[in-house]
């Protein structure tokens, strides 16, 4: 079992999804329990299933000089690290430690492949991409981390995390690493992931795609709702209002797709986070729960938190508010439980009807509010990938 | 840190006493170059259909946790690749053109950036935590870099496994990658048996120049985009030596190699 760790600062966030730029538009939809899911009106085949789309992406090129790095995804990422002062945030951490001793551990699922989709579209005649998207760091994975780096003039490791669904939660873990090595003074996390035909076909492929609004942990779910979403965190070493306490990362040994049928893997994580936090499952508040509404999941997940959780803690998924945004969804609820502890919102599931029997008294269908000490973020992706994240307030909250 | 455990694969240098040989410029190429390994790991099934990447990591992999005398289930694992199955890419986008609904759902499970690290750890029965990492050209730098800080950090041994295979269909215009090429070293933080040797590393400010491979045997491999490797494999094939892995425009890890009986 892990050691407990000292608790790192979490001095700024923003979360860019379907419900808006920026964490005020975020929290007015977990406030109102409104979707920002809509009917399907993206992928150039046509295909029933509702998404979490971001508005204004396909008029908001990035400057000129970043041009080479022009994609969707890329896109994204420049519209979500303008939400919240963001950037000035890493700026004024650039000046107090230099440009070198800042980090970059960003998460993704796809990346910008969504650019490498429409260049085979519009092959030339000898089979080759069109000139506009021949840049070839558009079409690999670091895409992301590359151009983020660029535009934050930082100068630390800069590395892209790629665990599919569990990529931007494993970021905050990494920074960990690299704060109490002294590698860096201060580590820029986050996860960017876009809509592209990959993950819409290729989950309908796996008929985990809902030709519904997902309803996470409902009787009668029937698949995800595939999002798109941005989010940062700027983490330094220290207390502060908002810290990071504890993480765990485990993997399933099962399935490439499925979860372990007893979730031993995510207890695993579980586990270790709750270890490295130094707390027990009592003091946890509120759990924002991985909740993708397919039907494995949410069976396995909702045993989980009913057999490892008491009564009063308030669980729920998000995923009906922004989609499952996949390799930013780590990063996306981690802002969400950052939320929760800085104003006491406790979200609701929404698009629930009713709750599947499985699920304990834990699993909220409704938004609440209170004091919230302590609040857990469950990811766990392919290749039974998992991680969990702990987040606290600190004394100056 | 330790290194325990070591392996390589290309279909010129099919395990770590050729290529050891091969870097040391005693040694020659295999001709003709050998076929995929088959990954022993997975189901029969399962053994024909995985991708490249996977059977060249999972060989690999295998084979260091071997030498190292570990069992797989006890580590935790970095796997690093700068563009994944390049494979599976190129069939995804091609499919979704003008068959989106053709998409094979065991090719999209498999398209992840974490499919080998996946397969390793139900092939093993690991339940430690495992990670995928890319950094364009200087994967296996950063890669190197997050297994030795889970293990100086954890204090326990690591394994990293680095892979890439080669560019093809459309893709190839825009991505450089030839051939296939993979390695895996199990690191510890503690000296024991089995020690290989010792990695002492420093990160090291301004803009670095890497030092190029120097043996045909590895500047023959020197296309493949998980080369940045290669530099630090020479040295390891060596009793001593220096490198200075990139990683950035600004940033580079400096490896010191001793080996154990140098």
């Amino acid at each position: 079992m892990p050691v407990p760790i000292s608790p790192l600062q979490i001095s700024a966030y923003t979360a860019t999804t379907a419900c808006g730029p920026g964490k005020a538009a975020l929290l007015d939809g977990l406030e109102h329990e409104r979707s920002g899911l809509r009917a399907n009106d993206f992928s150039v085949h046509p295909l029933e299933t509702w998404i979490g789309r971001v508005d204004g992406l396909e008029s908001a090129a990035v400057p000129e000089s970043l041009a080479r790095w022009d994609c969707r995804n890329n896109r994204l990422a420049w519209m979500g690290l303008h939400g919240d002062g963001f950037i000035d945030a890493v700026r004024s951490a650039r000046d107090r430690y230099g440009a070198a001793r800042i980090a970059l551990v960003l998460g993704t699922s796809t990346s910008s492949i969504g650019a490498s989709e429409q260049a085979y579209r519009e092959l030339d005649s000898d089979g080759r991409f069109p000139e506009y998207l021949r840049s070839s760091i558009m079409h690999t994975p670091h895409s992301l981390g590359d151009f983020v780096q660029r535009v934050l003039e930082i100068e630390g490791p800069a590395v892209t995390v790629a665990t599919a669904c569990s990529s931007s939660a494993k970021v905050f873990a990494q920074a960990d690493r690299l704060l109490r090595l002294g590698i860096a003074d201060a580590v820029v996390v986050g996860g960017v992931d876009t809509l592209c035909g990959s993950v819409l076909f290729g989950f309908n492929s796996l008929a985990l795609v809902s030709p519904q609004p997902c309803r996470p942990f409902d009787v009668a779910r029937n698949g995800i709702s595939i999002g798109e979403a941005a989010g940062f965190a700027l983490l330094e070493r220290g207390s502060g209002a908002l810290n990071l306490l504890g993480y765990g990362e485990s993997s399933d040994a099962h399935h490439m797709s499925t979860p372990h049928p007893q979730g031993l893997g995510a207890e695993r994580a579980l586990d270790d986070a709750l270890a490295r936090a130094g707390l027990g499952t009592d003091a946890i508040d509120y759990i924002n729960l991985h909740g993708t509404a397919s039907e494995k999941n949410d069976e396995v997940e909702a045993a989980l938190i009913a057999r490892r959780f008491g009564p009063t803690v308030h669980a729920s998924s998000t995923k009906g508010y922004t989609g499952h945004t996949l390799g930013a969804a780590g990063i996306v609820e981690a802002a969400i439980s950052l939320l929760a502890l800085e104003t006491g919102i406790m979200p609701g599931t929404v698009n629930t009807q009713a709750l599947d029997a499985l699920c304990g008294p834990q699993i909220r269908m409704r938004s609440a509010h209170g004091t919230v000490r302590h609040a857990l973020s469950n990811s766990f992706g392919f290749g039974g990938n998992n991680c969990v994240l702990v987040f606290g307030r600190g004394v100056e909250a | 840190m330790y290194l325990d455990g070591i392996a390589c694969w290309s279909p010129t240098l099919v395990d770590w006493d050729s290529a050891r040989a091969a870097f040391r410029g005693e040694a020659g190429l295999l001709d003709p170059p050998a076929r995929r390994p088959a990954p022993e790991l997975l189901a029969p099934t399962e053994r024909r259909r995985a991708p490249d990447t996977v059977a060249i990591a999972l060989e690999v992999a295998a084979r260091a946790v071997a030498q190292a005398g570990r069992t797989p289930g006890e580590l935790p694992s970095v796997f690093t690749s700068a563009h994944g199955d390049l494979a599976i890419n190129d069939y995804m986008c091609a499919t979704l053109v003008n068959e989106p609904m053709a998409i094979s759902p065991t090719r999209f499970h498999n398209s992840v950036h974490n499919a080998a690290a996946g397969y390793w750890t139900i092939g093993t029965g690991c339940m430690q935590a495992s990670t995928a990492l890319t950094a364009f050209l200087h994967s296996f730098a950063h890669g190197l870099l997050e297994a030795i800080s889970q293990a100086s950090i954890e204090q326990r041994p690591i394994l990293l496994v680095a892979y890439d295979i080669a560019a093809c269909g459309a893709l190839a215009c825009v991505t450089a990658s030839r051939g296939m090429l993979a390695t895996a070293l199990v690191l510890n933080p503690a000296p024991g048996a089995n020690s290989l040797g010792t990695l002492t590393w420093t990160l090291q400010a301004g803009p670095a120049v890497p030092l190029q491979p120097v043996s045909a045997a590895a500047r023959s491999l020197q296309e493949n985009a998980i080369a940045d490797c290669l530099p630090l494999l020479e040295c390891i094939a060596n009793p001593e030596g220096d490198v200075l892995l990139p990683l950035g425009d600004a940033l580079a890890l400096h490896i010191h190699w001793k080996a154990q009986h140098a």
